[in-house]
């Protein structure tokens, strides 16, 4: 009872006049249905607005937290990595080396615990009106751009007061946004929707960012990484949008074409594997949450 | 094409208990798969259906009511229906663009102004901004807010919250609307204006409205039709006026009509030579479940219970509503009859032919004085009871913006 509706709910999306909505029981593995996101995308501009006003709001030193957070932690690590325990920073003065790494990866671990927590967080909103439930870790991934932007121009700052000269490399910023966007979206909506059944998840959030941290080359240089574990390293994304950012400002730091794709290649089946899960436990989040 | 907007079938929506409410952890669930690790799910906990076997069709611009007693089913319908759960069997099918209001302010946020969440509260029910920009200045005059347009929400009254918020909602512009009891909240002026949105919603736009609500007032005067659940099940479905007399029938008021009421205990001033130490009322009506209506007749038993002999010349019951206002005061000293009380308890009966009260809440009091106005008892408030709405069939509808007593009325130079 209840499979052959499918057919009809098709032909209404397409006619576009009246869209025709059939309800019926969980099946399980289904596939992603694209369409529901036509014409979201105001609402998706509404709950990043709406994100990004809070955050304003609610903090005293609003935006120049996005500025702080980068610029506080690249003078610690400039202390403890940098002078006390000597590590390489490939020709780069220490905190530009730092920095560099610490931009997208400031944004990657904000915009992941803020996508992991996404739809518990607003609980209230997934009982009382249907919206395409991705939107939330969507929207939160995407606010959380309006701070990488800031503190890019930090970074663009920082050079400038080492004097180092802007290479034209720069202009490839977006790509690697774009890379640590979905480096966080992707795990973000596992977690965003095992949060709604598991609440351990909230805990497991900022372990794994810690965990993730050390995976990846912030504090030191991925040089350092042996050879034979490079395959493995790449297959984190974040390597490869540090690597990038760092091969943006350096002048002479090398182009790893592969690891880059390996990178792309990682997040895009992690991806896209979570968009079947969340697809699969939407149904059920209202009734658990 | 054809007009059916709505269609449901055989919707059933089964909990797991245990699983009705709060998220599990990790932990129990892995504990579960090292038991049983080829069970899929935990079966052994016990289910309840809080929806099942519910099947309906609604036509384009009609307004259904769904009625029913607390945990009846009615939210978990409206919740499958406006697709924030899914159902476990069953199929539907709604034509359309649906808005859902089943809370105000959906999507508000206290630290944003109310310009703010008119626009947020408005794109998360499924307005498009153009739409939203086009409707603001309205919006805004029906919530009545003035100046505080840029102020956050967090410093409006409850009341103004509840108004932008529905403002907001009555502004939707769905094919499909589903509305639970929103209604419970802001003051009874505001109140009336939403009913009366919502019935122009609906007739003028020909547009389709699913209402859930405990105000069996408010749905007789807006819904051609009903739904009656019951413990899940639909037991009843048709016009409005027979199937909330079916549910009034079944549930019980604030004080349930035709049984005694115990009033030893109530607050009381006088002599106590004679007191009111219980009571009961009913009406006529068994598909009201004994309980008053307007215009029909209310009777009240009382039972009075004398330390000593005396004379009570004034024999009265009041009925105020719940501002304090003084309805009705019955007395017997307008009747002219005096009734002489030996010392022990004897009961009297007191009939009012037509009583001109509107649907409500009112508070029954009593009042007995002897001839020379000695007071033995005065009990202000006794026990609150309930007029309810009651449309005989053919009489035509209440108006909206109803006053408190009935009153007959006739057109005299019609053309």
């Amino acid at each position: 009872m209840g499979m052959t509706p499918v057919d009809q709910a098709d032909k209404g999306h397409q006619s576009g006049a009246t869209p025709v909505i059939t309800i019926r029981p969980p099946k399980g593995w289904a596939p992603l249905d694209l369409r529901e996101f036509v014409g979201a995308h105001e609402l998706l501009y509404f709950l990043v607005l709406r994100s990004l006003k809070l955050r304003y709001k609610q903090t005293v030193l609003g935006a120049a937290w996005a500025v702080l957070q980068p610029l506080l932690t690249m003078a610690v690590f400039t202390v403890i990595f940098g002078r006390l325990a000597r590590l390489g920073s490939d020709g780069l003065p220490y905190p530009v080396f730092a920095l560099a790494a610490l931009v997208p990866w400031t944004y990657f671990a904000n915009a992941l615990t803020q996508a992991g927590n996404s739809l518990v967080d607003q609980h209230q909103l997934l009982t009382k009106v249907y919206f395409p439930r991705l939107l939330l870790p969507l929207a939160a991934v995407i606010a959380g751009l309006v701070d990488l932007a800031i503190a890019f121009v930090l970074l663009l700052v920082v050079l400038a007061w080492y004097g180092i000269a802007p290479s034209p490399r720069l202009l490839a910023v977006p790509a690697f946004a774009l890379l640590a966007a979905a480096s966080a979206l992707a795990p973000g909506i596992w977690l965003a929707a095992l949060n709604v059944r598991y609440r351990d998840v909230r805990h497991v959030i900022p372990f794994l960012v810690q965990i993730w941290l050390f995976a990846t080359p912030v504090a030191y240089s991925s040089g350092l990484v042996p050879p034979r574990w490079r395959p493995l390293y790449g297959l984190n994304p974040m390597a490869g949008v540090v690597d990038g950012f760092r091969w943006m400002v350096a002048p002479d730091a090398p182009a790893s074409g592969t690891g880059l794709a390996v990178a792309v290649a990682a997040v895009a089946i992690l991806l896209t594997a979570g968009l079947y899960f969340f697809r699969r436990m939407e149904h059920s989040f209202a009734d658990v949450v | 094409m054809s007009d059916t907007v709505i269609r449901i079938d055989g919707l059933g929506k089964q909990y797991r208990i245990g699983h009705v409410r709060g998220p599990r952890t990790l932990r129990e669930d892995l504990v579960d798969l090292a038991r049983a690790p080829f069970r899929r799910g935990t079966v052994d906990d016990g289910t309840v259906w809080a929806l099942r076997d519910v099947s309906l069709e609604v036509k384009r611009g009609e307004v259904v009511g769904i009625i029913g007693g607390n945990g009846a089913g009615k939210s978990t319908l409206l919740k499958i229906l406006s697709r924030i759960v899914a159902p476990t069997e069953g199929w539907g099918e709604i034509k359309g663009r649906i808005g859902s209001l089943l809370e105000a302010g959906t999507g508000f946020h206290s630290e944003l102004t109310g310009r703010e969440n008119v626009y947020m509260s408005g794109a998360i029910l499924g307005m498009r901004r153009a739409e939203i920009n086009r409707k603001f200045d309205e919006i805004v005059a029906f919530a009545d807010i003035g100046p505080f347009l840029d102020t956050p929400v967090k410093r409006y009254s409850s009341g103004m919250q509840v108004r932008l918020a529905f403002a907001v909602a009555a502004h939707l512009e769905p094919d499909v609307l589903i509305v639970d009891e929103v209604l419970a909240v802001g003051d009874a002026e505001f109140q009336k204006k939403c009913l009366g949105r919502m019935a122009d919603v609906s007739r003028s736009d020909g547009r389709t409205v699913l209402f859930v609500s405990h105000n069996m007032d408010a749905v007789q005067r807006l819904c051609g039709r009903a739904v009656l659940l019951e413990r899940g099940r639909a037991v009843a479905a048709g016009q409005t006026a027979g199937v909330v007399a079916q549910y009034l029938a079944r549930t019980e008021g604030p004080s349930a009509a035709g049984a005694w009421i115990d009033l030893s205990s109530v607050e009381r001033t006088g002599t106590g030579t004679a007191r009111a130490v219980r009571a009961r009322y009913w009406s006529d009506l068994d598909a009201a479940g004994g309980r008053p209506y307007p215009d029909g007749p209310l009777t009240i038993g009382l039972a009075i219970e004398a330390v000593a002999s005396c004379t009570i010349a004034s024999l009265a019951f009041t009925l105020y509503d719940l501002q304090g206002t003084k309805l009705v005061n019955a007395d017997t000293i307008a009747v002219g009859r005096t009734l002489r009380l030996e010392p022990g308890e004897r009961q009297v009966t007191l009939r009012i032919p037509e009583l001109h009260l509107n649907p409500g809440v009112y508070v029954m009091g009593f009042w007995l004085a002897g001839p020379l106005n000695a007071i033995h008892d005065y009990v202000l408030a006794g026990f609150e009871l309930e007029v309810v709405a009651l449309q005989a069939p053919g009489l035509g509808r209440a108006p909206t913006d109803d006053g408190m007593v009935t009153c007959r009325l006739e057109l005299l130079d019609a053309d």
